[in-house]
């Protein structure tokens, strides 16, 4: 694979200073360069909202900084979670003196970086609460939620999260409403072809022509099952079979849906997908209030989508509905 | 009476970089066959920037150690730089005043940084990760120096317990972190931490040995 790269290991380091270049209406680096602040510091009192994680997801996690969405990202390396310095210095810059909230993934490692960032925050009298994603259907059973990943649901997570701190929510308040974005996500993802990172140059994992790997996670993790690729509708149903399966969602419930390439996959056959996804969700009686189609959560080069589905109430549906100012279009 | 004076032993932690530095493609490579394949890069990145800080320096062994901690734990993320950072740091933390390091002193620095890991991760010995090189290996120079064997003979024990319970993770399934998403098919292959461990406890051991007076 031919790449724009400079230094495969300064892969990051570019990737951010480009980044903070191109939208420095809206980001800015702050004094830790593995750290992305929303321009417009958090206003006194209001809740600070943060993520972080390894990079290779772009435009997560940094493109959701920005207004109305988190206020500061911890930038880790490619596929690897980002410093408890990083996580901490995050707290730092989105902090208005009114808590922080630490929105984030359910990674072995970003589960001990920020635990020791909540450590040295707190000695900075910084009262953090934090929420972490499980919405990977695949990655494990539902009796064991808890154990599953953290994937695209994250995003509605964020600007669920982002919206309720908007609007001067409290630091506990904007962690249940984040909490009940992602108790209310369901994902998936489905795998044509692998990635690589720069550094190591050969794919970890192999995904053979004519197959599809059913389940697999933001970084190659293995699927629950690997069959013969079918048509772009089939996989589409089986998509919405495994979210919807495990979501178990009245007739009638409003949902958002968000379809995300996974880095190599073109726009177009997002929107092929759509086209079933939206048939079968309508056919099991429920309403797509909003939808998003693009590239949001990405595993470098890797071929294939996510599926995420959000049910919506109220409040989740008024909060969905805030405005954002970030650099990836919401 | 072995002791290891601390004051001029901060080169075990060269060694020690340099170890890990000509192993990186190694550790990689492990890691890569039901990891990520960055271990290695991630592991030989931090201890480049150790040896930077060190090098030429003449530190004692806590201060090397403690420089150890602080890079893995600011520079380096993942799960190996926190794990890794609390277990140098504690490390450090239990010798930065003792002038002369003897095997009591010794062992309660290794159980301080198990200690010290096992309150950020939740790892059992038998997940196929990092402990179950370095809990065998402390048990095994406890043992040994509770049977009156010398401080350097313990050390050597605690080489070869390492490299045994590094070899014990062939034929274990991971139970946490990304190679525990294989289940099954994490069989049959070396868990990258507990190969990385084995390796900074040999030269952990090794160069202490050679200092012994």
């Amino acid at each position: 694979m031919q790449r724009f790269v400079n230094n495969r290991d300064e892969v990051v380091e570019d990737t951010v200073k480009g980044f903070v270049k191109a939208h420095r209406d809206i980001v800015r680096l702050a004094e830790n360069p593995r750290v992305v602040t929303a321009i417009e510091r958090p206003k006194q009192g209001k809740v600070g909202v943060v993520t972080g994680g390894g990079s290779g997801h772009e435009p997560a996690f940094i493109g959701y900084t920005g207004r109305n969405m988190l206020d500061a990202v911890a930038i880790g390396e490619l596929f690897s979670s980002p410093t408890a310095k990083s996580f901490h210095d995050a707290i730092r810059e989105a902090n208005g003196g009114n808590g922080v909230v630490v929105l984030y993934g359910n990674y072995a490692g970003d589960n001990m970086n920020v635990k020791m960032a909540m450590k040295l925050a707190a000695k900075d009298g910084i009262e953090v609460a934090t929420v972490v994603a499980n919405d990977d259907v695949c990655s494990a059973p539902a009796e064991e939620r808890e154990k599953r990943r953290g994937v695209a649901g994250e995003i509605f997570m964020w600007k669920v999260g982002g919206a309720k701190a908007s609007i001067g929510a409290s630091l506990h308040e904007v962690r249940d409403a984040a909490q009940k974005a992602i108790d209310n996500c369901r994902s998936v993802g489905v795998g044509l072809g692998p990635c690589t990172l720069p550094a190591v140059g050969h794919p970890n994992f192999q995904i053979k022509p004519g197959t599809i790997e059913v389940g697999i996670g933001h970084h190659g993790e293995p699927g629950v099952r690997v069959e013969a690729l079918k048509s772009a509708s089939e996989v589409a149903k089986d998509m919405c079979q495994i979210v919807l399966d495990d979501h178990d969602l009245g007739s009638g419930t409003e949902v958002a849906v968000l379809v995300s390439g996974l880095g190599a996959t073109p726009l177009n056959e997002l929107y092929i997908l759509f086209d079933t996804v939206e048939e079968e969700i309508s056919r099991r009686g429920l309403s797509i209030h909003k939808a998003y189609v693009g590239n949001y959560f990405t595993s470098l080069e890797m071929v294939g989508a996510t599926l995420t589905v959000m049910a919506l109430d109220a409040e989740l549906k008024a909060l969905l509905d805030v405005e954002v100012r970030c650099a990836t279009a919401l | 009476m072995q002791t290891l004076k601390n004051a001029a032993a901060g080169d075990i932690v060269l060694s020690m970089a340099g170890a890990i530095i000509d192993n990186g493609a190694y550790l990689s490579e492990i890691d890569g066959k039901i990891g990520d394949g960055d271990h290695g890069i991630n592991m030989a990145k931090g201890f480049g920037l150790v040896a930077d800080r060190i090098r030429g320096k003449e530190l004692s062994l806590a201060e090397a150690l403690e420089t150890v901690g602080t890079v893995l734990m600011t520079e380096i993320g993942g799960s190996m730089g926190p794990l890794y950072g609390v277990m140098f740091t504690e490390f450090a933390g239990q010798i930065l005043d003792v002038e002369r390091i003897n095997n009591k002193t010794f062992s309660r620095m290794l159980h301080a940084g198990l200690t010290g890991i096992q309150a950020i991760g939740s790892a059992k010995v038998g997940d196929k990760t990092l402990l179950d090189t370095l809990v065998p290996a402390i048990e095994a120079f406890d043992e040994a120096t509770s049977e009156g064997r010398s401080f350097g003979e313990a050390l050597e024990l605690l080489v070869a317990a390492a490299e045994a319970g590094r070899d014990s993770t062939v034929n274990l399934i991971a139970r946490i972190g990304r190679a525990s998403r294989l289940g099954e098919r994490s069989f049959g292959v070396l868990d990258a931490g507990a190969t990385s461990c084995a390796l900074i406890l040999k030269e952990l051991s090794q160069g202490t040995r050679e200092r012994l007076q």
